[in-house]
């Protein structure tokens, strides 16, 4: 077998290529580039970059910690905030949030390093195995937690530092949610977010029952009896579907699927991709999907995107990312037809779009990609059932400022509620201030009462 | 082109820069160096009586502090003399100067605070054909403890009677080397002039400990787990040295006796300010020990364009250019009256001006404007003070403007008054000097 084989095949690149392909992205900060990179944060009052970020960690305060020799201290004001501040610091667009609002781009065009710096103290501190909190003295109550994923493992941990005990469901084997099934190979190496997962539930107090899927194993309703409260992060479970013709075509793949597959893959080599790969989308997962396949060996990997290279959800970052690895970007192009030969994707037939009094529309130009396989990234959608009557907008849970749904006694945050940001780090924020709204309502003694009718 | 070329007191040299006594200077195979690398001038570095040499400590002998990126802002030793036998010293000295007839070449001296002591050495000194002496009273370690180095000159009557011995037994110009390390820097200088020295040379090291190991506790640099005071030099020291200087250049008692600056000279600027407040040239070890020797084409350059853009001929156009500005906070105009201004252009909005002034100063500066993140000087709190200039990241971005004569000053209500008027004769000085009436 070789690099060049047609078709959809493993073992494409030499043991050497896939270990040095699936390395660390930013690999962390040595001591000396962590004290030059700190050393140019101002310390700015009312710093802009705390504010953009959405769990609001004290970054002027964590940086000059990191100046002053003191990595530890700096950890402990990251995972005030954040107790996920280590898989943030690897995943955050942080060129949309901390370090766009950095007021180094405005005199030099390039922001503080703060994202490299938070992994540079947390993992500092995670390394020692350096816990800052410990729980407080037992509250009696029991919280549920559905989902195991950075909203869950949030609320989950700021319950148990407020003396609170928790129960955690989550349908798959390994706790992490995306963080472990969803997030680019290179950007958590060394099993990182499973390493997180245990940091955080050394606390104690958190039980996480595996294989344990909200309407197959169990309904809220069974939990809302048996708990003091319940928060919901069950994030978006399902996919957006293609609906053209050949969409059932051995070759044509969730982009989510795949990523979860070569996260868990041992072997990098035993994952097979196609010579040539075509992937629909313009997010995030479109751009991790098809950097991917480059580093899986494809020949030709390309992005089609059915808007303009300005609306793509992927940031400016991310898309320089593709294209420095080689990923070709198209835009304007929605699919119209996957091509079979011998009942495997041999191509896609895409149309040209444009945008005609502020709708879509196909220009009936048409053309052929050839392909072996076709991943599909355009988005993913809630999907649970076993929830009762809980109300929701817009296909996702809706919930007040403090997290709290339209049942009593039922907390929800992350990707599945109304306004979700499909961010780790919003999702974190989203999970730890439920938890304080928990506590505060569990502290009152009272009911907790509904947000909305 | 700028005429760079130095004259001090008779010395000549191709340009003002000249290093100063210290490890650069110990001995021909780094003189030479220097002198390839274009400085005009060296101070070999201290000579003792002739003997055993002394001896140095074996572990380090520097300390330092640092600013971003590790860039050193200052330096501390504990080193002394030369530890090399004496005539060694002088052979090099001598050959070093006949390979190098056009550049300064000055031996810098302590011995005993004894007249046989100095009468022995000099004319040994005078013997390699050096352009001068330095007469070293400012170390402030180790010699000092033996009676010599600062010791010597923190005393002003031993300063004039060394003096007075050199000048009696050499016709090699005189250059007295001052020690910081003492309240009234104008005493040992009008001592030194007393004794008839023909110029001072200042500052030497400053008295210092650098740092504390924290995990020892014992102060850096750390000898076998103990420190001692060493000197302090490099970029930290200049606004003390260039003070003194400015004291002796406008002490009336001193004024125009030669002066060699020193003191955290880095840069051709750091050079010209020194000899804007009266020094005819300056002495350089921790830049040179920083970055080597090759630091002096940026100093030659540097000064020798800056004078060409402002239309300055010689040094002669520059030294002591500065001295008749330099006054007693008495003499201040109290009816200058200026306000920050913020060029919002420039402003990047880190919010450090608004914080430092609203924390520990006037509360003058908004940080927030009609639901904005706005940062501006609100000028009826603002009294002037520059604190927001100084702690301003960006260069240029916060300005002080003055205000006009006759202007209104919204802070006091009152309109600025055209006239020069100071604490000698405001009302609120219980001392105030009546107006002639």
């Amino acid at each position: 077998m070789g690099r060049l084989d047609t078709g959809i095949k493993a073992s494409r690149l030499s043991p050497a290529e896939y270990a040095a392909n699936f390395s660390d992205l930013h690999p962390r900060l040595e001591n000396h580039e962590a004290l030059v990179a700190s050393d140019r944060c101002y310390f700015c009052y009312d710093a802009p970059c705390m504010t953009a970020c959405p769990t609001s960690i004290d970054i002027p305060l964590f940086i000059r910690q990191i100046s002053t020799g003191n990595p530890i201290g700096a950890a402990n004001t990251i995972f005030d905030q954040n107790i996920l501040g280590g898989m943030c610091a690897r995943v955050c667009p942080t060129e949309t949030l901390c370090e766009q609002a950095c007021v180094r781009n405005t005199a030099e065009h390039r922001p503080v390093e703060i994202g490299r710096l938070q992994r540079y103290a947390t993992d500092i501190a995670m390394e020692q195995g350096k816990q800052f909190y410990a729980r407080a003295a037992s509250s009696g109550k029991r919280i549920a937690v559905i989902g195991a994923g950075p909203a869950g493992l949030a609320a989950a941990h700021r319950l148990a530092v407020n003396g609170h005990s928790v129960v955690i469901f989550d349908a798959r084997e390994k706790a992490g949610g995306l963080n472990e099934y969803g997030i680019a190979t290179y950007k958590s190496t060394d099993d990182f977010a499973q390493r997180e997962v245990d940091y955080v539930l050394s606390i104690g107090g958190i039980e996480v029952k595996h294989g344990q899927k909200l309407g197959r194993d169990f309904n809220l309703a069974d939990l809302t009896g048996e708990f003091d409260a319940v928060f919901l992060g069950i994030g978006l479970a399902g996919v957006n579907a293609l609906r053209t013709e050949g969409e059932e075509l051995e070759g044509v793949v969730d982009a989510v699927d795949f990523i979860a597959a070569l996260r868990q893959a041992g072997d990098k080599g035993s994952v097979e991709i196609g010579r040539r790969v075509v992937v629909i989308g313009g997010g995030m997962t479109a751009v991790d999907a098809a950097v991917q396949a480059k580093l899986l060996g494809a020949e030709e990997v390309t992005i089609c995107y059915r808007r303009g290279k300005e609306h793509m959800n992927a940031s400016e970052f991310e898309q320089d990312l593709a294209a420095s690895k080689g990923v070709i970007l198209r835009h304007w192009l929605a699919p119209k037809k996957i091509i079979a030969r011998d009942g495997r994707v041999a191509g896609i037939e895409v149309e040209y779009t444009e945008l005609s009094e502020g709708r879509l529309v196909g220009t009936g130009e048409t053309g052929v990609i050839a392909t072996d396989q076709v991943f599909k990234a355009i988005g993913q959608t809630f999907e649970a059932s076993g929830l009762g009557h809980l109300a929701m907008e817009g296909g996702r849970i809706v919930v007040d400022a403090d997290g709290r749904t339209s049942m009593p006694g039922v907390w929800a945050g992350g990707d599945c509620v109304v306004g979700g940001e499909d961010l780790t780090v919003a999702a974190v924020a989203n999970g730890r201030d439920a938890a304080e709204s928990i506590h505060r309502a569990l502290l009152a003694g009272a009911q907790p009462t509904a947000a909305v009718a | 082109m700028a005429d760079i070329r130095n004259n001090f007191v008779g010395i000549k040299s191709p340009n003002p820069f000249w290093l100063a006594s210290a490890p650069p200077t110990d001995k021909a195979y780094n003189v030479e160096r220097a002198f390839k690398a274009g400085w005009g001038g060296v101070v070999w570095k201290t000579l003792g009586e002739e003997g055993p040499p002394v001896v140095n400590v074996n572990g380090p002998r520097y300390g330092a502090i640092w600013g971003a990126d590790r860039r050193l802002l200052g330096l501390n030793n504990i080193e002394l003399i030369t530890d090399r036998d004496l005539y060694v010293n002088l052979r090099e000295m001598k050959q070093v100067k006949m390979n190098w007839p056009d550049r300064a070449l000055i031996a810098s001296i302590m011995v005993p605070c004894e007249e046989e002591s100095w009468k022995a050495i000099l004319p040994l000194v005078e013997e390699t054909g050096a352009d001068g002496i330095e007469l070293n009273f400012g170390c402030p370690h180790g010699m000092s403890e033996r009676g010599m180095g600062a010791a010597v000159g923190q005393v002003p009557e031993y300063i004039e009677m060394v003096v007075r011995w050199c000048k009696q037994y050499t016709r090699m110009p005189v250059i007295t080397k001052l020690t910081p390390n003492i309240t009234d820097i104008r005493k040992p200088a009008r001592a030194a002039k007393a004794g008839g020295t023909d110029a001072v040379s200042l500052i030497n090291t400053i008295n210092s400990i650098v740092s504390v190991d924290l995990d020892n506790f014992a102060p850096n640099p750390t000898v076998g787990g103990k420190g001692t005071h060493g000197g302090y030099c490099g970029p930290a020291v200049k606004p003390i040295a260039l003070n003194m200087v400015a004291e002796i250049a406008r002490d009336p008692e001193t004024y125009g006796l030669p002066i060699s600056g020193i003191g955290g000279v880095t840069t051709w600027r750091d050079a010209a300010e020194f000899l804007a407040l009266g020094a005819g040239n300056v002495q350089v070890c921790t830049a040179a020990m920083t970055y080597g020797f090759k630091i002096v084409e940026e100093m030659i350059t540097g000064l020798s364009d800056w004078m060409d853009a402002k239309g300055h001929r010689s040094l002669d156009d520059i030294t002591g250019r500065a001295v008749p500005n330099v006054t007693d906070w008495q003499y201040l105009n109290l009816n200058y009256i200026a306000k920050a201004h913020i060029d919002q252009d420039a402003c990047i909005k880190c919010g450090r001006c608004h914080i430092a002034c609203e924390d520990t100063s006037h509360q003058a500066i908004t940080s927030f404007v009609d639901g904005v993140r706005h940062f501006e000087v609100m000028e009826d709190e603002c009294v002037g003070c520059n604190l927001c200039v100084n702690v301003c990241p960006v260069e240029n971005c916060i300005s002080m403007v003055a205000l006009d004569a006759g202007a209104l000053d919204q802070r006091t209500g009152k309109n600025v008054d055209p006239n020069y008027a100071n604490w000698t004769t405001h009302p609120n000085n219980p001392m105030a000097r009546q107006a002639a009436e």
